[in-house]
């Protein structure tokens, strides 16, 4: 279990933190969503996580070690993809066993693997990348490491659309019941249907933190022209001729999660939203 | 794959394409059907979902767990679908369409010989 515990941390001396008073757990077999609003921390929470940052106060633990410790037994286990990649002027199988030798898992074999499923040729110099490549090398990387946790922050961001659904396909495919994934993300439309999770930050407290089946089975989602049912919305975006919608979901009548309006929802009135949780 | 059924939830979807599935053949009585990670790396959907809609076909008796092997198409799947959906045919798929009809006003008799039409045109007998 990962358990981030009352973490807080600012970037400058004086001033707002990033990150403040912030507390989470991660249960091993989630594939959890991290979604918040541009600048709310979601990649500094995750560099907390893995030791990158030293909070100002409070603790990241894995398995009730501190991650700030950077032990290589801990380090070993997390593996981070950053939004933006930068490599090394290496041959590929040079910076595969300079860096795949950290991770006990790692499998040259799935590494290749994941090459061809991305359409990466083995014979590549990684800086002579484009950015997609680059996405793609790291991921490919990633999950070639096998760890129990893996970080990945805006992992969809500049793959193609083959790219995308394989990363989907991985995900699922790869997920235990000893493993976690944190997908940080604006891209809802990409991933939406792999996670089972839901986190929705914002500074200094989690909005939602609930299982898409938690979700689904206290409210519904809905698109529609019916006044009457607007009317009894606990949150509405109205469009052109009608609007979506949330209800509570009191008929056992269950709707796919919209994830766009549920963030929505989340950030205009979280009180409501957990009130009805609650409930 | 793309969901999209006036928002229905797409593990109530999947069970309902696996009911399909079944109706048409593709996975015949007491064959297995493929695993629940198999079926979600499939569709790209997470695990879960597919094992909600496994575990809402299973309640339902359309498929069942053999412990350790997987999950199995029931004897009487094909036939307990077919009773399932004419009854919804009957029940909630007719009506509206009666109504409408109704309001055009067309005979039964007009319904009757456009059914036999449709049955001969395309070779089928009821």
């Amino acid at each position: 279990m990962l358990n981030i515990k009352n973490c807080t941390f600012n970037y400058k001396r004086k001033g707002v933190p990033t990150i403040d008073n912030f507390s989470l757990r991660l249960e091993e077999g989630g594939v959890y969503g991290l979604l918040g609003s541009n600048g709310v921390g979601k990649s500094t929470l995750l560099q907390l996580i893995c030791g990158l940052l030293t909070p100002d106060s409070g603790e990241v633990t894995l398995n009730g070690i501190n991650t700030r410790l950077r032990r290589p037994s801990t380090l070993d286990q997390i593996f981070l993809v950053p939004e933006e990649i930068g490599l090394p002027a290496l041959k590929l199988d040079t910076f595969i066993s300079l860096n795949g030798a950290f991770y006990p898992n790692f499998s040259k074999e799935d590494m290749y693997r994941h090459l061809d499923t991305f359409g990466l040729d083995r014979n590549i110099v990684l800086d002579k990348l484009s950015m997609g490549q680059k996405k793609k090398v790291a991921l490919a990387f990633a999950m070639a490491c096998n760890t129990k946790i893996l970080l990945m922050d805006e992992p969809t961001n500049g793959l193609d659309i083959p790219a995308k659904s394989a990363f989907r396909k991985f995900i699922i495919e790869s997920m235990s019941d000893d493993r976690i994934f944190v997908i940080s993300t604006h891209q809802v439309r990409d991933v939406s249907q792999i996670l089972d999770h839901i986190l929705i930050m914002d500074k200094s407290k989690v909005l939602i933190d609930r299982t898409v089946n938690e979700i689904q089975d206290k409210l519904k989602f809905l698109d529609t022209t019916d006044a009457s049912l607007i009317e009894k919305a606990v949150y509405a975006a109205k469009g052109l001729g009608g609007a979506s919608i949330i209800l509570p979901n009191d008929q056992g009548d269950d709707s796919e999660l919209n994830l766009e309006l549920l963030f929505d929802f989340a950030v205009t009135d979280p009180e409501r939203l957990n009130s009805i949780f609650k409930s | 794959m793309i969901f999209e059924e006036n928002n229905k939830a797409i593990y109530l979807q999947i069970a309902d394409r696996i009911c399909d599935d079944i109706m048409q053949g593709k996975y015949d009585s007491d064959n297995r059907i493929p695993s629940v990670r198999e079926y979600a790396a499939s569709v790209e959907v997470n695990a879960n979902t597919v094992m909600r809609s496994y575990e809402r076909l299973t309640s339902r008796n359309l498929i069942f767990n053999k412990r350790g092997i997987g999950f199995f198409v029931s004897p009487d799947a094909k036939e307990k679908i077919r009773c399932e959906k004419s009854e919804e045919l009957m029940q909630k798929q007719l009506p509206p369409l009666f109504r409408l009809m109704c309001n055009l006003g067309i005979s039964p008799d007009t319904l009757k010989k456009a059914y036999f039409d449709f049955l001969s045109v395309n070779g089928q007998s009821v």
